[in-house]
């Protein structure tokens, strides 16, 4: 089998390969220190941070669905300073690939504030901005159901992240996805991150109540691969600027599948709660499958479908 | 935390909707009590928790009961089937902490991690007494186990169908039984009345909804003393003094 080439050029950042663990979903990668040879991973998406430390929902946060799953954490976290002094810090000590903070916030000056923030911490490389978070200033309406807030969210944070990438994670509960894409990019994003997990909810009918404390949560999974992949193929033929590709993705069959829709990274979620080993997996399988679908460099397949 | 494949020796029924589940692996297995394992279901997408009974030189055994899809599809699993597990996960139970007299408290199937926990404590020199908690007779699991290392086991049902009627705590004021601390498993209501009514210190092992298992993905936080806190990861033994009733 010929050497294969996994490395992709992500906003002028060489990772070693696409494979990315979600946010949300590998902590802040320290807690997998232990169980996981963190160095394989092509990058890590930090667990999404608010200026403040939240407690996060009321239990239960966690619901199972078929082929997936949905969660209501309610961005539990530390707050960014303790995101750019010390989680950032020891993750950069025992992994030297691409470490992405997952900004979120509930105004614009909040996110403002943190992106500026995790700017000035050189242990990070690349901003991702969770707009999918309620905007406490317009009745909580999420920032990303509307093409002039998420352009409001990223222009502001454009106007003060002086070194680093800006992309934007765009919440997949839209009806038209590739304005609210167009209108972060018009803004100023440097690239974009899709999907975040579809509102969904389940009920337990023995107790004749949701299942989630908060009644509703985010759902993710196998299940939600194919949405992701139209909106990935959509946004990424809408748009110039490079996307990461998220949800549902499970196999290193669904890495390929979704950079050829477009994505120039793909991230790994929920298959990470079910198997801390996934994205390891992923990456063992790759080169194999790479050998049978006759690609040589995964750069190349991007957008190609 | 490793993912490692077991086998299944024996799956059998030991009270109502309640299964001893033996399992087997090549090499040797090291846990300790209140730690739990995490089981791939096939057709589920996530893992069930479930908390050891026994460690064995190369195995496991757990008790689960029949509460949903999940748990009624492993009553059916037949001798000589893989299961895949995550483990060892969670702290345990702290048997150093116990001066001499360790006082057990399990309500149901949270009677089955305190087998080992028995073990350690006598391991250690330190004696133990069992209370036991159940709804009717025929759910009485482990008691028989329990007395077999020598530990006296105290029976309370709801229903007065064996032992002391009514809670454990009306068992513990029947039975007197000498203790410095406690260990308690079992449903939230119940050992919050236990940890309300004894004075003694005493560490708790709390059940919550979990998605990973494994401490990262915090879904299931609960809010103590110290703060937010993952049941899966930080727990799920805490001090009683941790726990915010």
């Amino acid at each position: 089998m010929v050497a294969k080439d996994l490395s992709v050029n992500l906003c002028g950042i060489r990772l070693k390969n696409p494979v990315i663990p979600a946010s949300g979903t590998f902590g802040f990668g320290l807690e997998l220190a232990g169980s996981v040879d963190l160095g394989v991973l092509g990058g890590i998406s930090l667990k999404g941070t608010t200026r403040e430390a939240r407690a996060g929902n009321p239990t239960p946060r966690i619901a199972e669905c078929n082929a997936g799953m949905i969660n209501s954490v309610g961005l539990q976290n530390p707050g960014i300073d303790v995101l750019v002094h010390e989680k950032a810090p020891a993750l950069r000590k025992i992994y030297d690939g691409c470490i992405i903070a997952n900004i979120s916030g509930f105004s614009v000056g909040e996110y403002a504030h943190n992106c500026a923030l995790a700017d000035a911490c050189p242990d990070i490389d690349i901003l991702e901005v969770n707009i999918s978070c309620p905007n406490v200033h317009n009745g909580g309406m999420a920032f990303g159901t509307d093409p002039g807030a998420a352009a409001a969210v990223t222009a502001a944070v454009r106007a003060v992240v002086k070194e680093k990438p800006v992309f934007i994670k765009l919440s997949p509960n839209v009806t038209d996805i590739v304005s609210v894409a167009r209108a972060c990019e018009d803004a100023g994003a440097d690239g974009l991150t899709l999907i975040n997990t579809l509102l969904g909810m389940r009920i337990d009918i023995r107790r004749r109540k949701p299942v989630i404390a908060n009644k509703m949560g985010g759902f993710s999974g196998p299940a939600v691969f194919p949405v992701a992949l139209r909106m990935v193929y959509q946004v990424a033929h809408a748009c110039a600027i490079p996307v990461m590709g998220c949800g549902g993705v499970a196999r290193a069959e669904d890495v390929v599948e979704m950079m050829m829709a477009g994505a120039t990274a793909v991230q790994v979620g929920a298959e990470n709660l079910r198997n801390p080993q996934a994205c390891p997996e992923i990456l063992e399988a790759l080169p194999g499958l790479m050998d049978s679908l006759g690609i040589n460099t995964l750069q190349e397949i991007i957008g190609t479908a | 935390m490793q993912k490692r494949i077991f086998h299944i020796e024996s799956n059998d029924p030991v009270a109502r909707d309640t299964f001893r589940l033996v399992l087997r692996t090549g090499g040797p297995v090291v846990m300790r009590s209140g730690q739990f394992v995490d089981i791939a279901l096939p057709g589920f997408y996530l893992r069930r928790p479930i908390s050891v009974s026994d460690v064995l030189p190369d195995g496991l055994v757990l008790y689960y009961k029949v509460v949903g899809e999940g748990t009624r599809l492993m009553a059916g699993m037949q001798s000589g089937a893989e299961l895949e597990l995550l483990l060892p996960l969670g702290s345990g139970f702290r048997p150093e902490k116990c001066r001499d007299n360790a006082l057990l408290i399990g309500g149901g199937l949270g009677a089955a991690p305190l087998y080992l926990l028995a073990k350690e404590l006598l391991a250690l020199g330190k004696g133990a007494t069992a209370v036991l908690g159940f709804n009717k007779a025929d759910e009485i699991c482990l008691a028989d186990e329990l007395r077999a290392l020598g530990v006296p086991v105290h029976i309370a049902t709801l229903d007065g169908s064996a032992g002391t009627k009514g809670f454990v705590t009306d068992a513990i004021a029947a039975g007197k039984p000498e203790y410095d601390r406690f260990y308690t498993c079992g449903p939230l209501p119940m050992m919050k009345a236990v940890c309300l009514a004894l004075e003694a210190p005493g560490d708790v092992s709390l059940e919550e909804r979990m998605g990973c298992g494994a401490g990262f993905c915090y879904g299931c936080t609960v809010i103590t003393a110290s703060g937010p806190r993952r049941v899966c990861a930080d727990g799920p033994v805490f001090d009683k003094k941790e726990v915010l009733w």
